[in-house]
């Protein structure tokens, strides 16, 4: 973690719960809250693939992969996946362990409409970690009748 | 439910190895209406899990977030030839199971 996010974090936990209202931070979100209990939750080694643009919000292709070595004493535990608009905003939960030994997965989601997608990992040494990605849905699922 | 798994058949001891399922399931959202305006209940695979050889080695938890026929790619080591079984249950409690034998070498 750089300096200056470190800095820029802390500020954020002690300002007025007003101003902390202005940004919208997924990890503000208190799905993710009740994941991390309160923990930290850092941008990196998360690396959280969809394509830019959706025709479909139907079934888009996803792949979430984790830097990790994936042994017995440094693995990742869950992934977690969270969408800003859909009715379910936790669309999934995978877990994982040191058999897996690669932390990737892929799927397909659905998506109710433009949004920021994000995936929080959790290591085995009680770490958090994530990365977010944004897509444009022309056709939202869900809500749309189809 | 019919499901497609796709592994290889044969790996070496320690390979990690990809592993495909997809579930023929509509994972109803729950949030459509039929043709007359009723709203269809929801049903969804809630979980998915695969055992190797009786070890638990993935588990998912999914929701209508995940597209109908949900497509799951992971992985996983090869340890000892033997058998990956899936077993996936949704709303209405209805469960499935498939399982595909791999060997291993070495």
């Amino acid at each position: 973690m750089k300096r200056r996010d470190f800095l820029a974090g802390a500020a954020a936990a002690f300002a007025l719960p007003g101003a902390a209202l202005a940004q919208v931070d997924p990890l503000e979100d208190p799905l993710v809250r009740a994941l991390t209990n309160g923990a930290p939750v850092r941008k990196g080694k998360v690396t959280l693939v969809l394509p830019q643009l959706a025709d479909n919000g139907n079934s888009v292709p996803i792949r979430i992969a984790v830097d990790s070595p994936m042994t017995a004493a440094d693995h990742v535990k869950s992934i977690h996946l969270y969408s800003e608009r859909n009715p379910v905003p936790n669309m999934a939960n995978f877990y994982l362990g040191p058999r897996a030994g690669r932390a990737e997965i892929n799927s397909r989601v659905r998506l109710a409409g433009s949004q920021r997608v994000t995936a929080v990992a959790k290591l085995s040494d009680g770490s958090f970690w994530y990365d977010a990605a944004p897509i444009v849905v022309t056709l939202s699922a869900c809500l749309d009748e189809s | 439910m019919a499901a497609r798994i796709q592994i290889p058949r044969e790996a070496r001891r320690g390979d990690v190895i990809e592993v495909r399922i997809l579930i023929q399931h509509p994972m109803e959202t729950g949030y459509r209406h039929d043709d007359v305006g009723h709203l269809i209940k929801r049903n969804v695979i809630k979980v998915l899990s695969c055992r190797y050889n009786g070890v638990e080695v993935f588990r998912a938890d999914l929701s209508s977030g995940i597209s109908a026929n949900p497509y799951v790619q992971f992985y996983t080591v090869a340890e000892a030839s033997g058998n990956l079984e899936f077993t996936w249950i949704d709303d209405e409690g209805e469960r499935g199971a498939e399982r595909q034998p791999i060997v291993v070498k070495g």
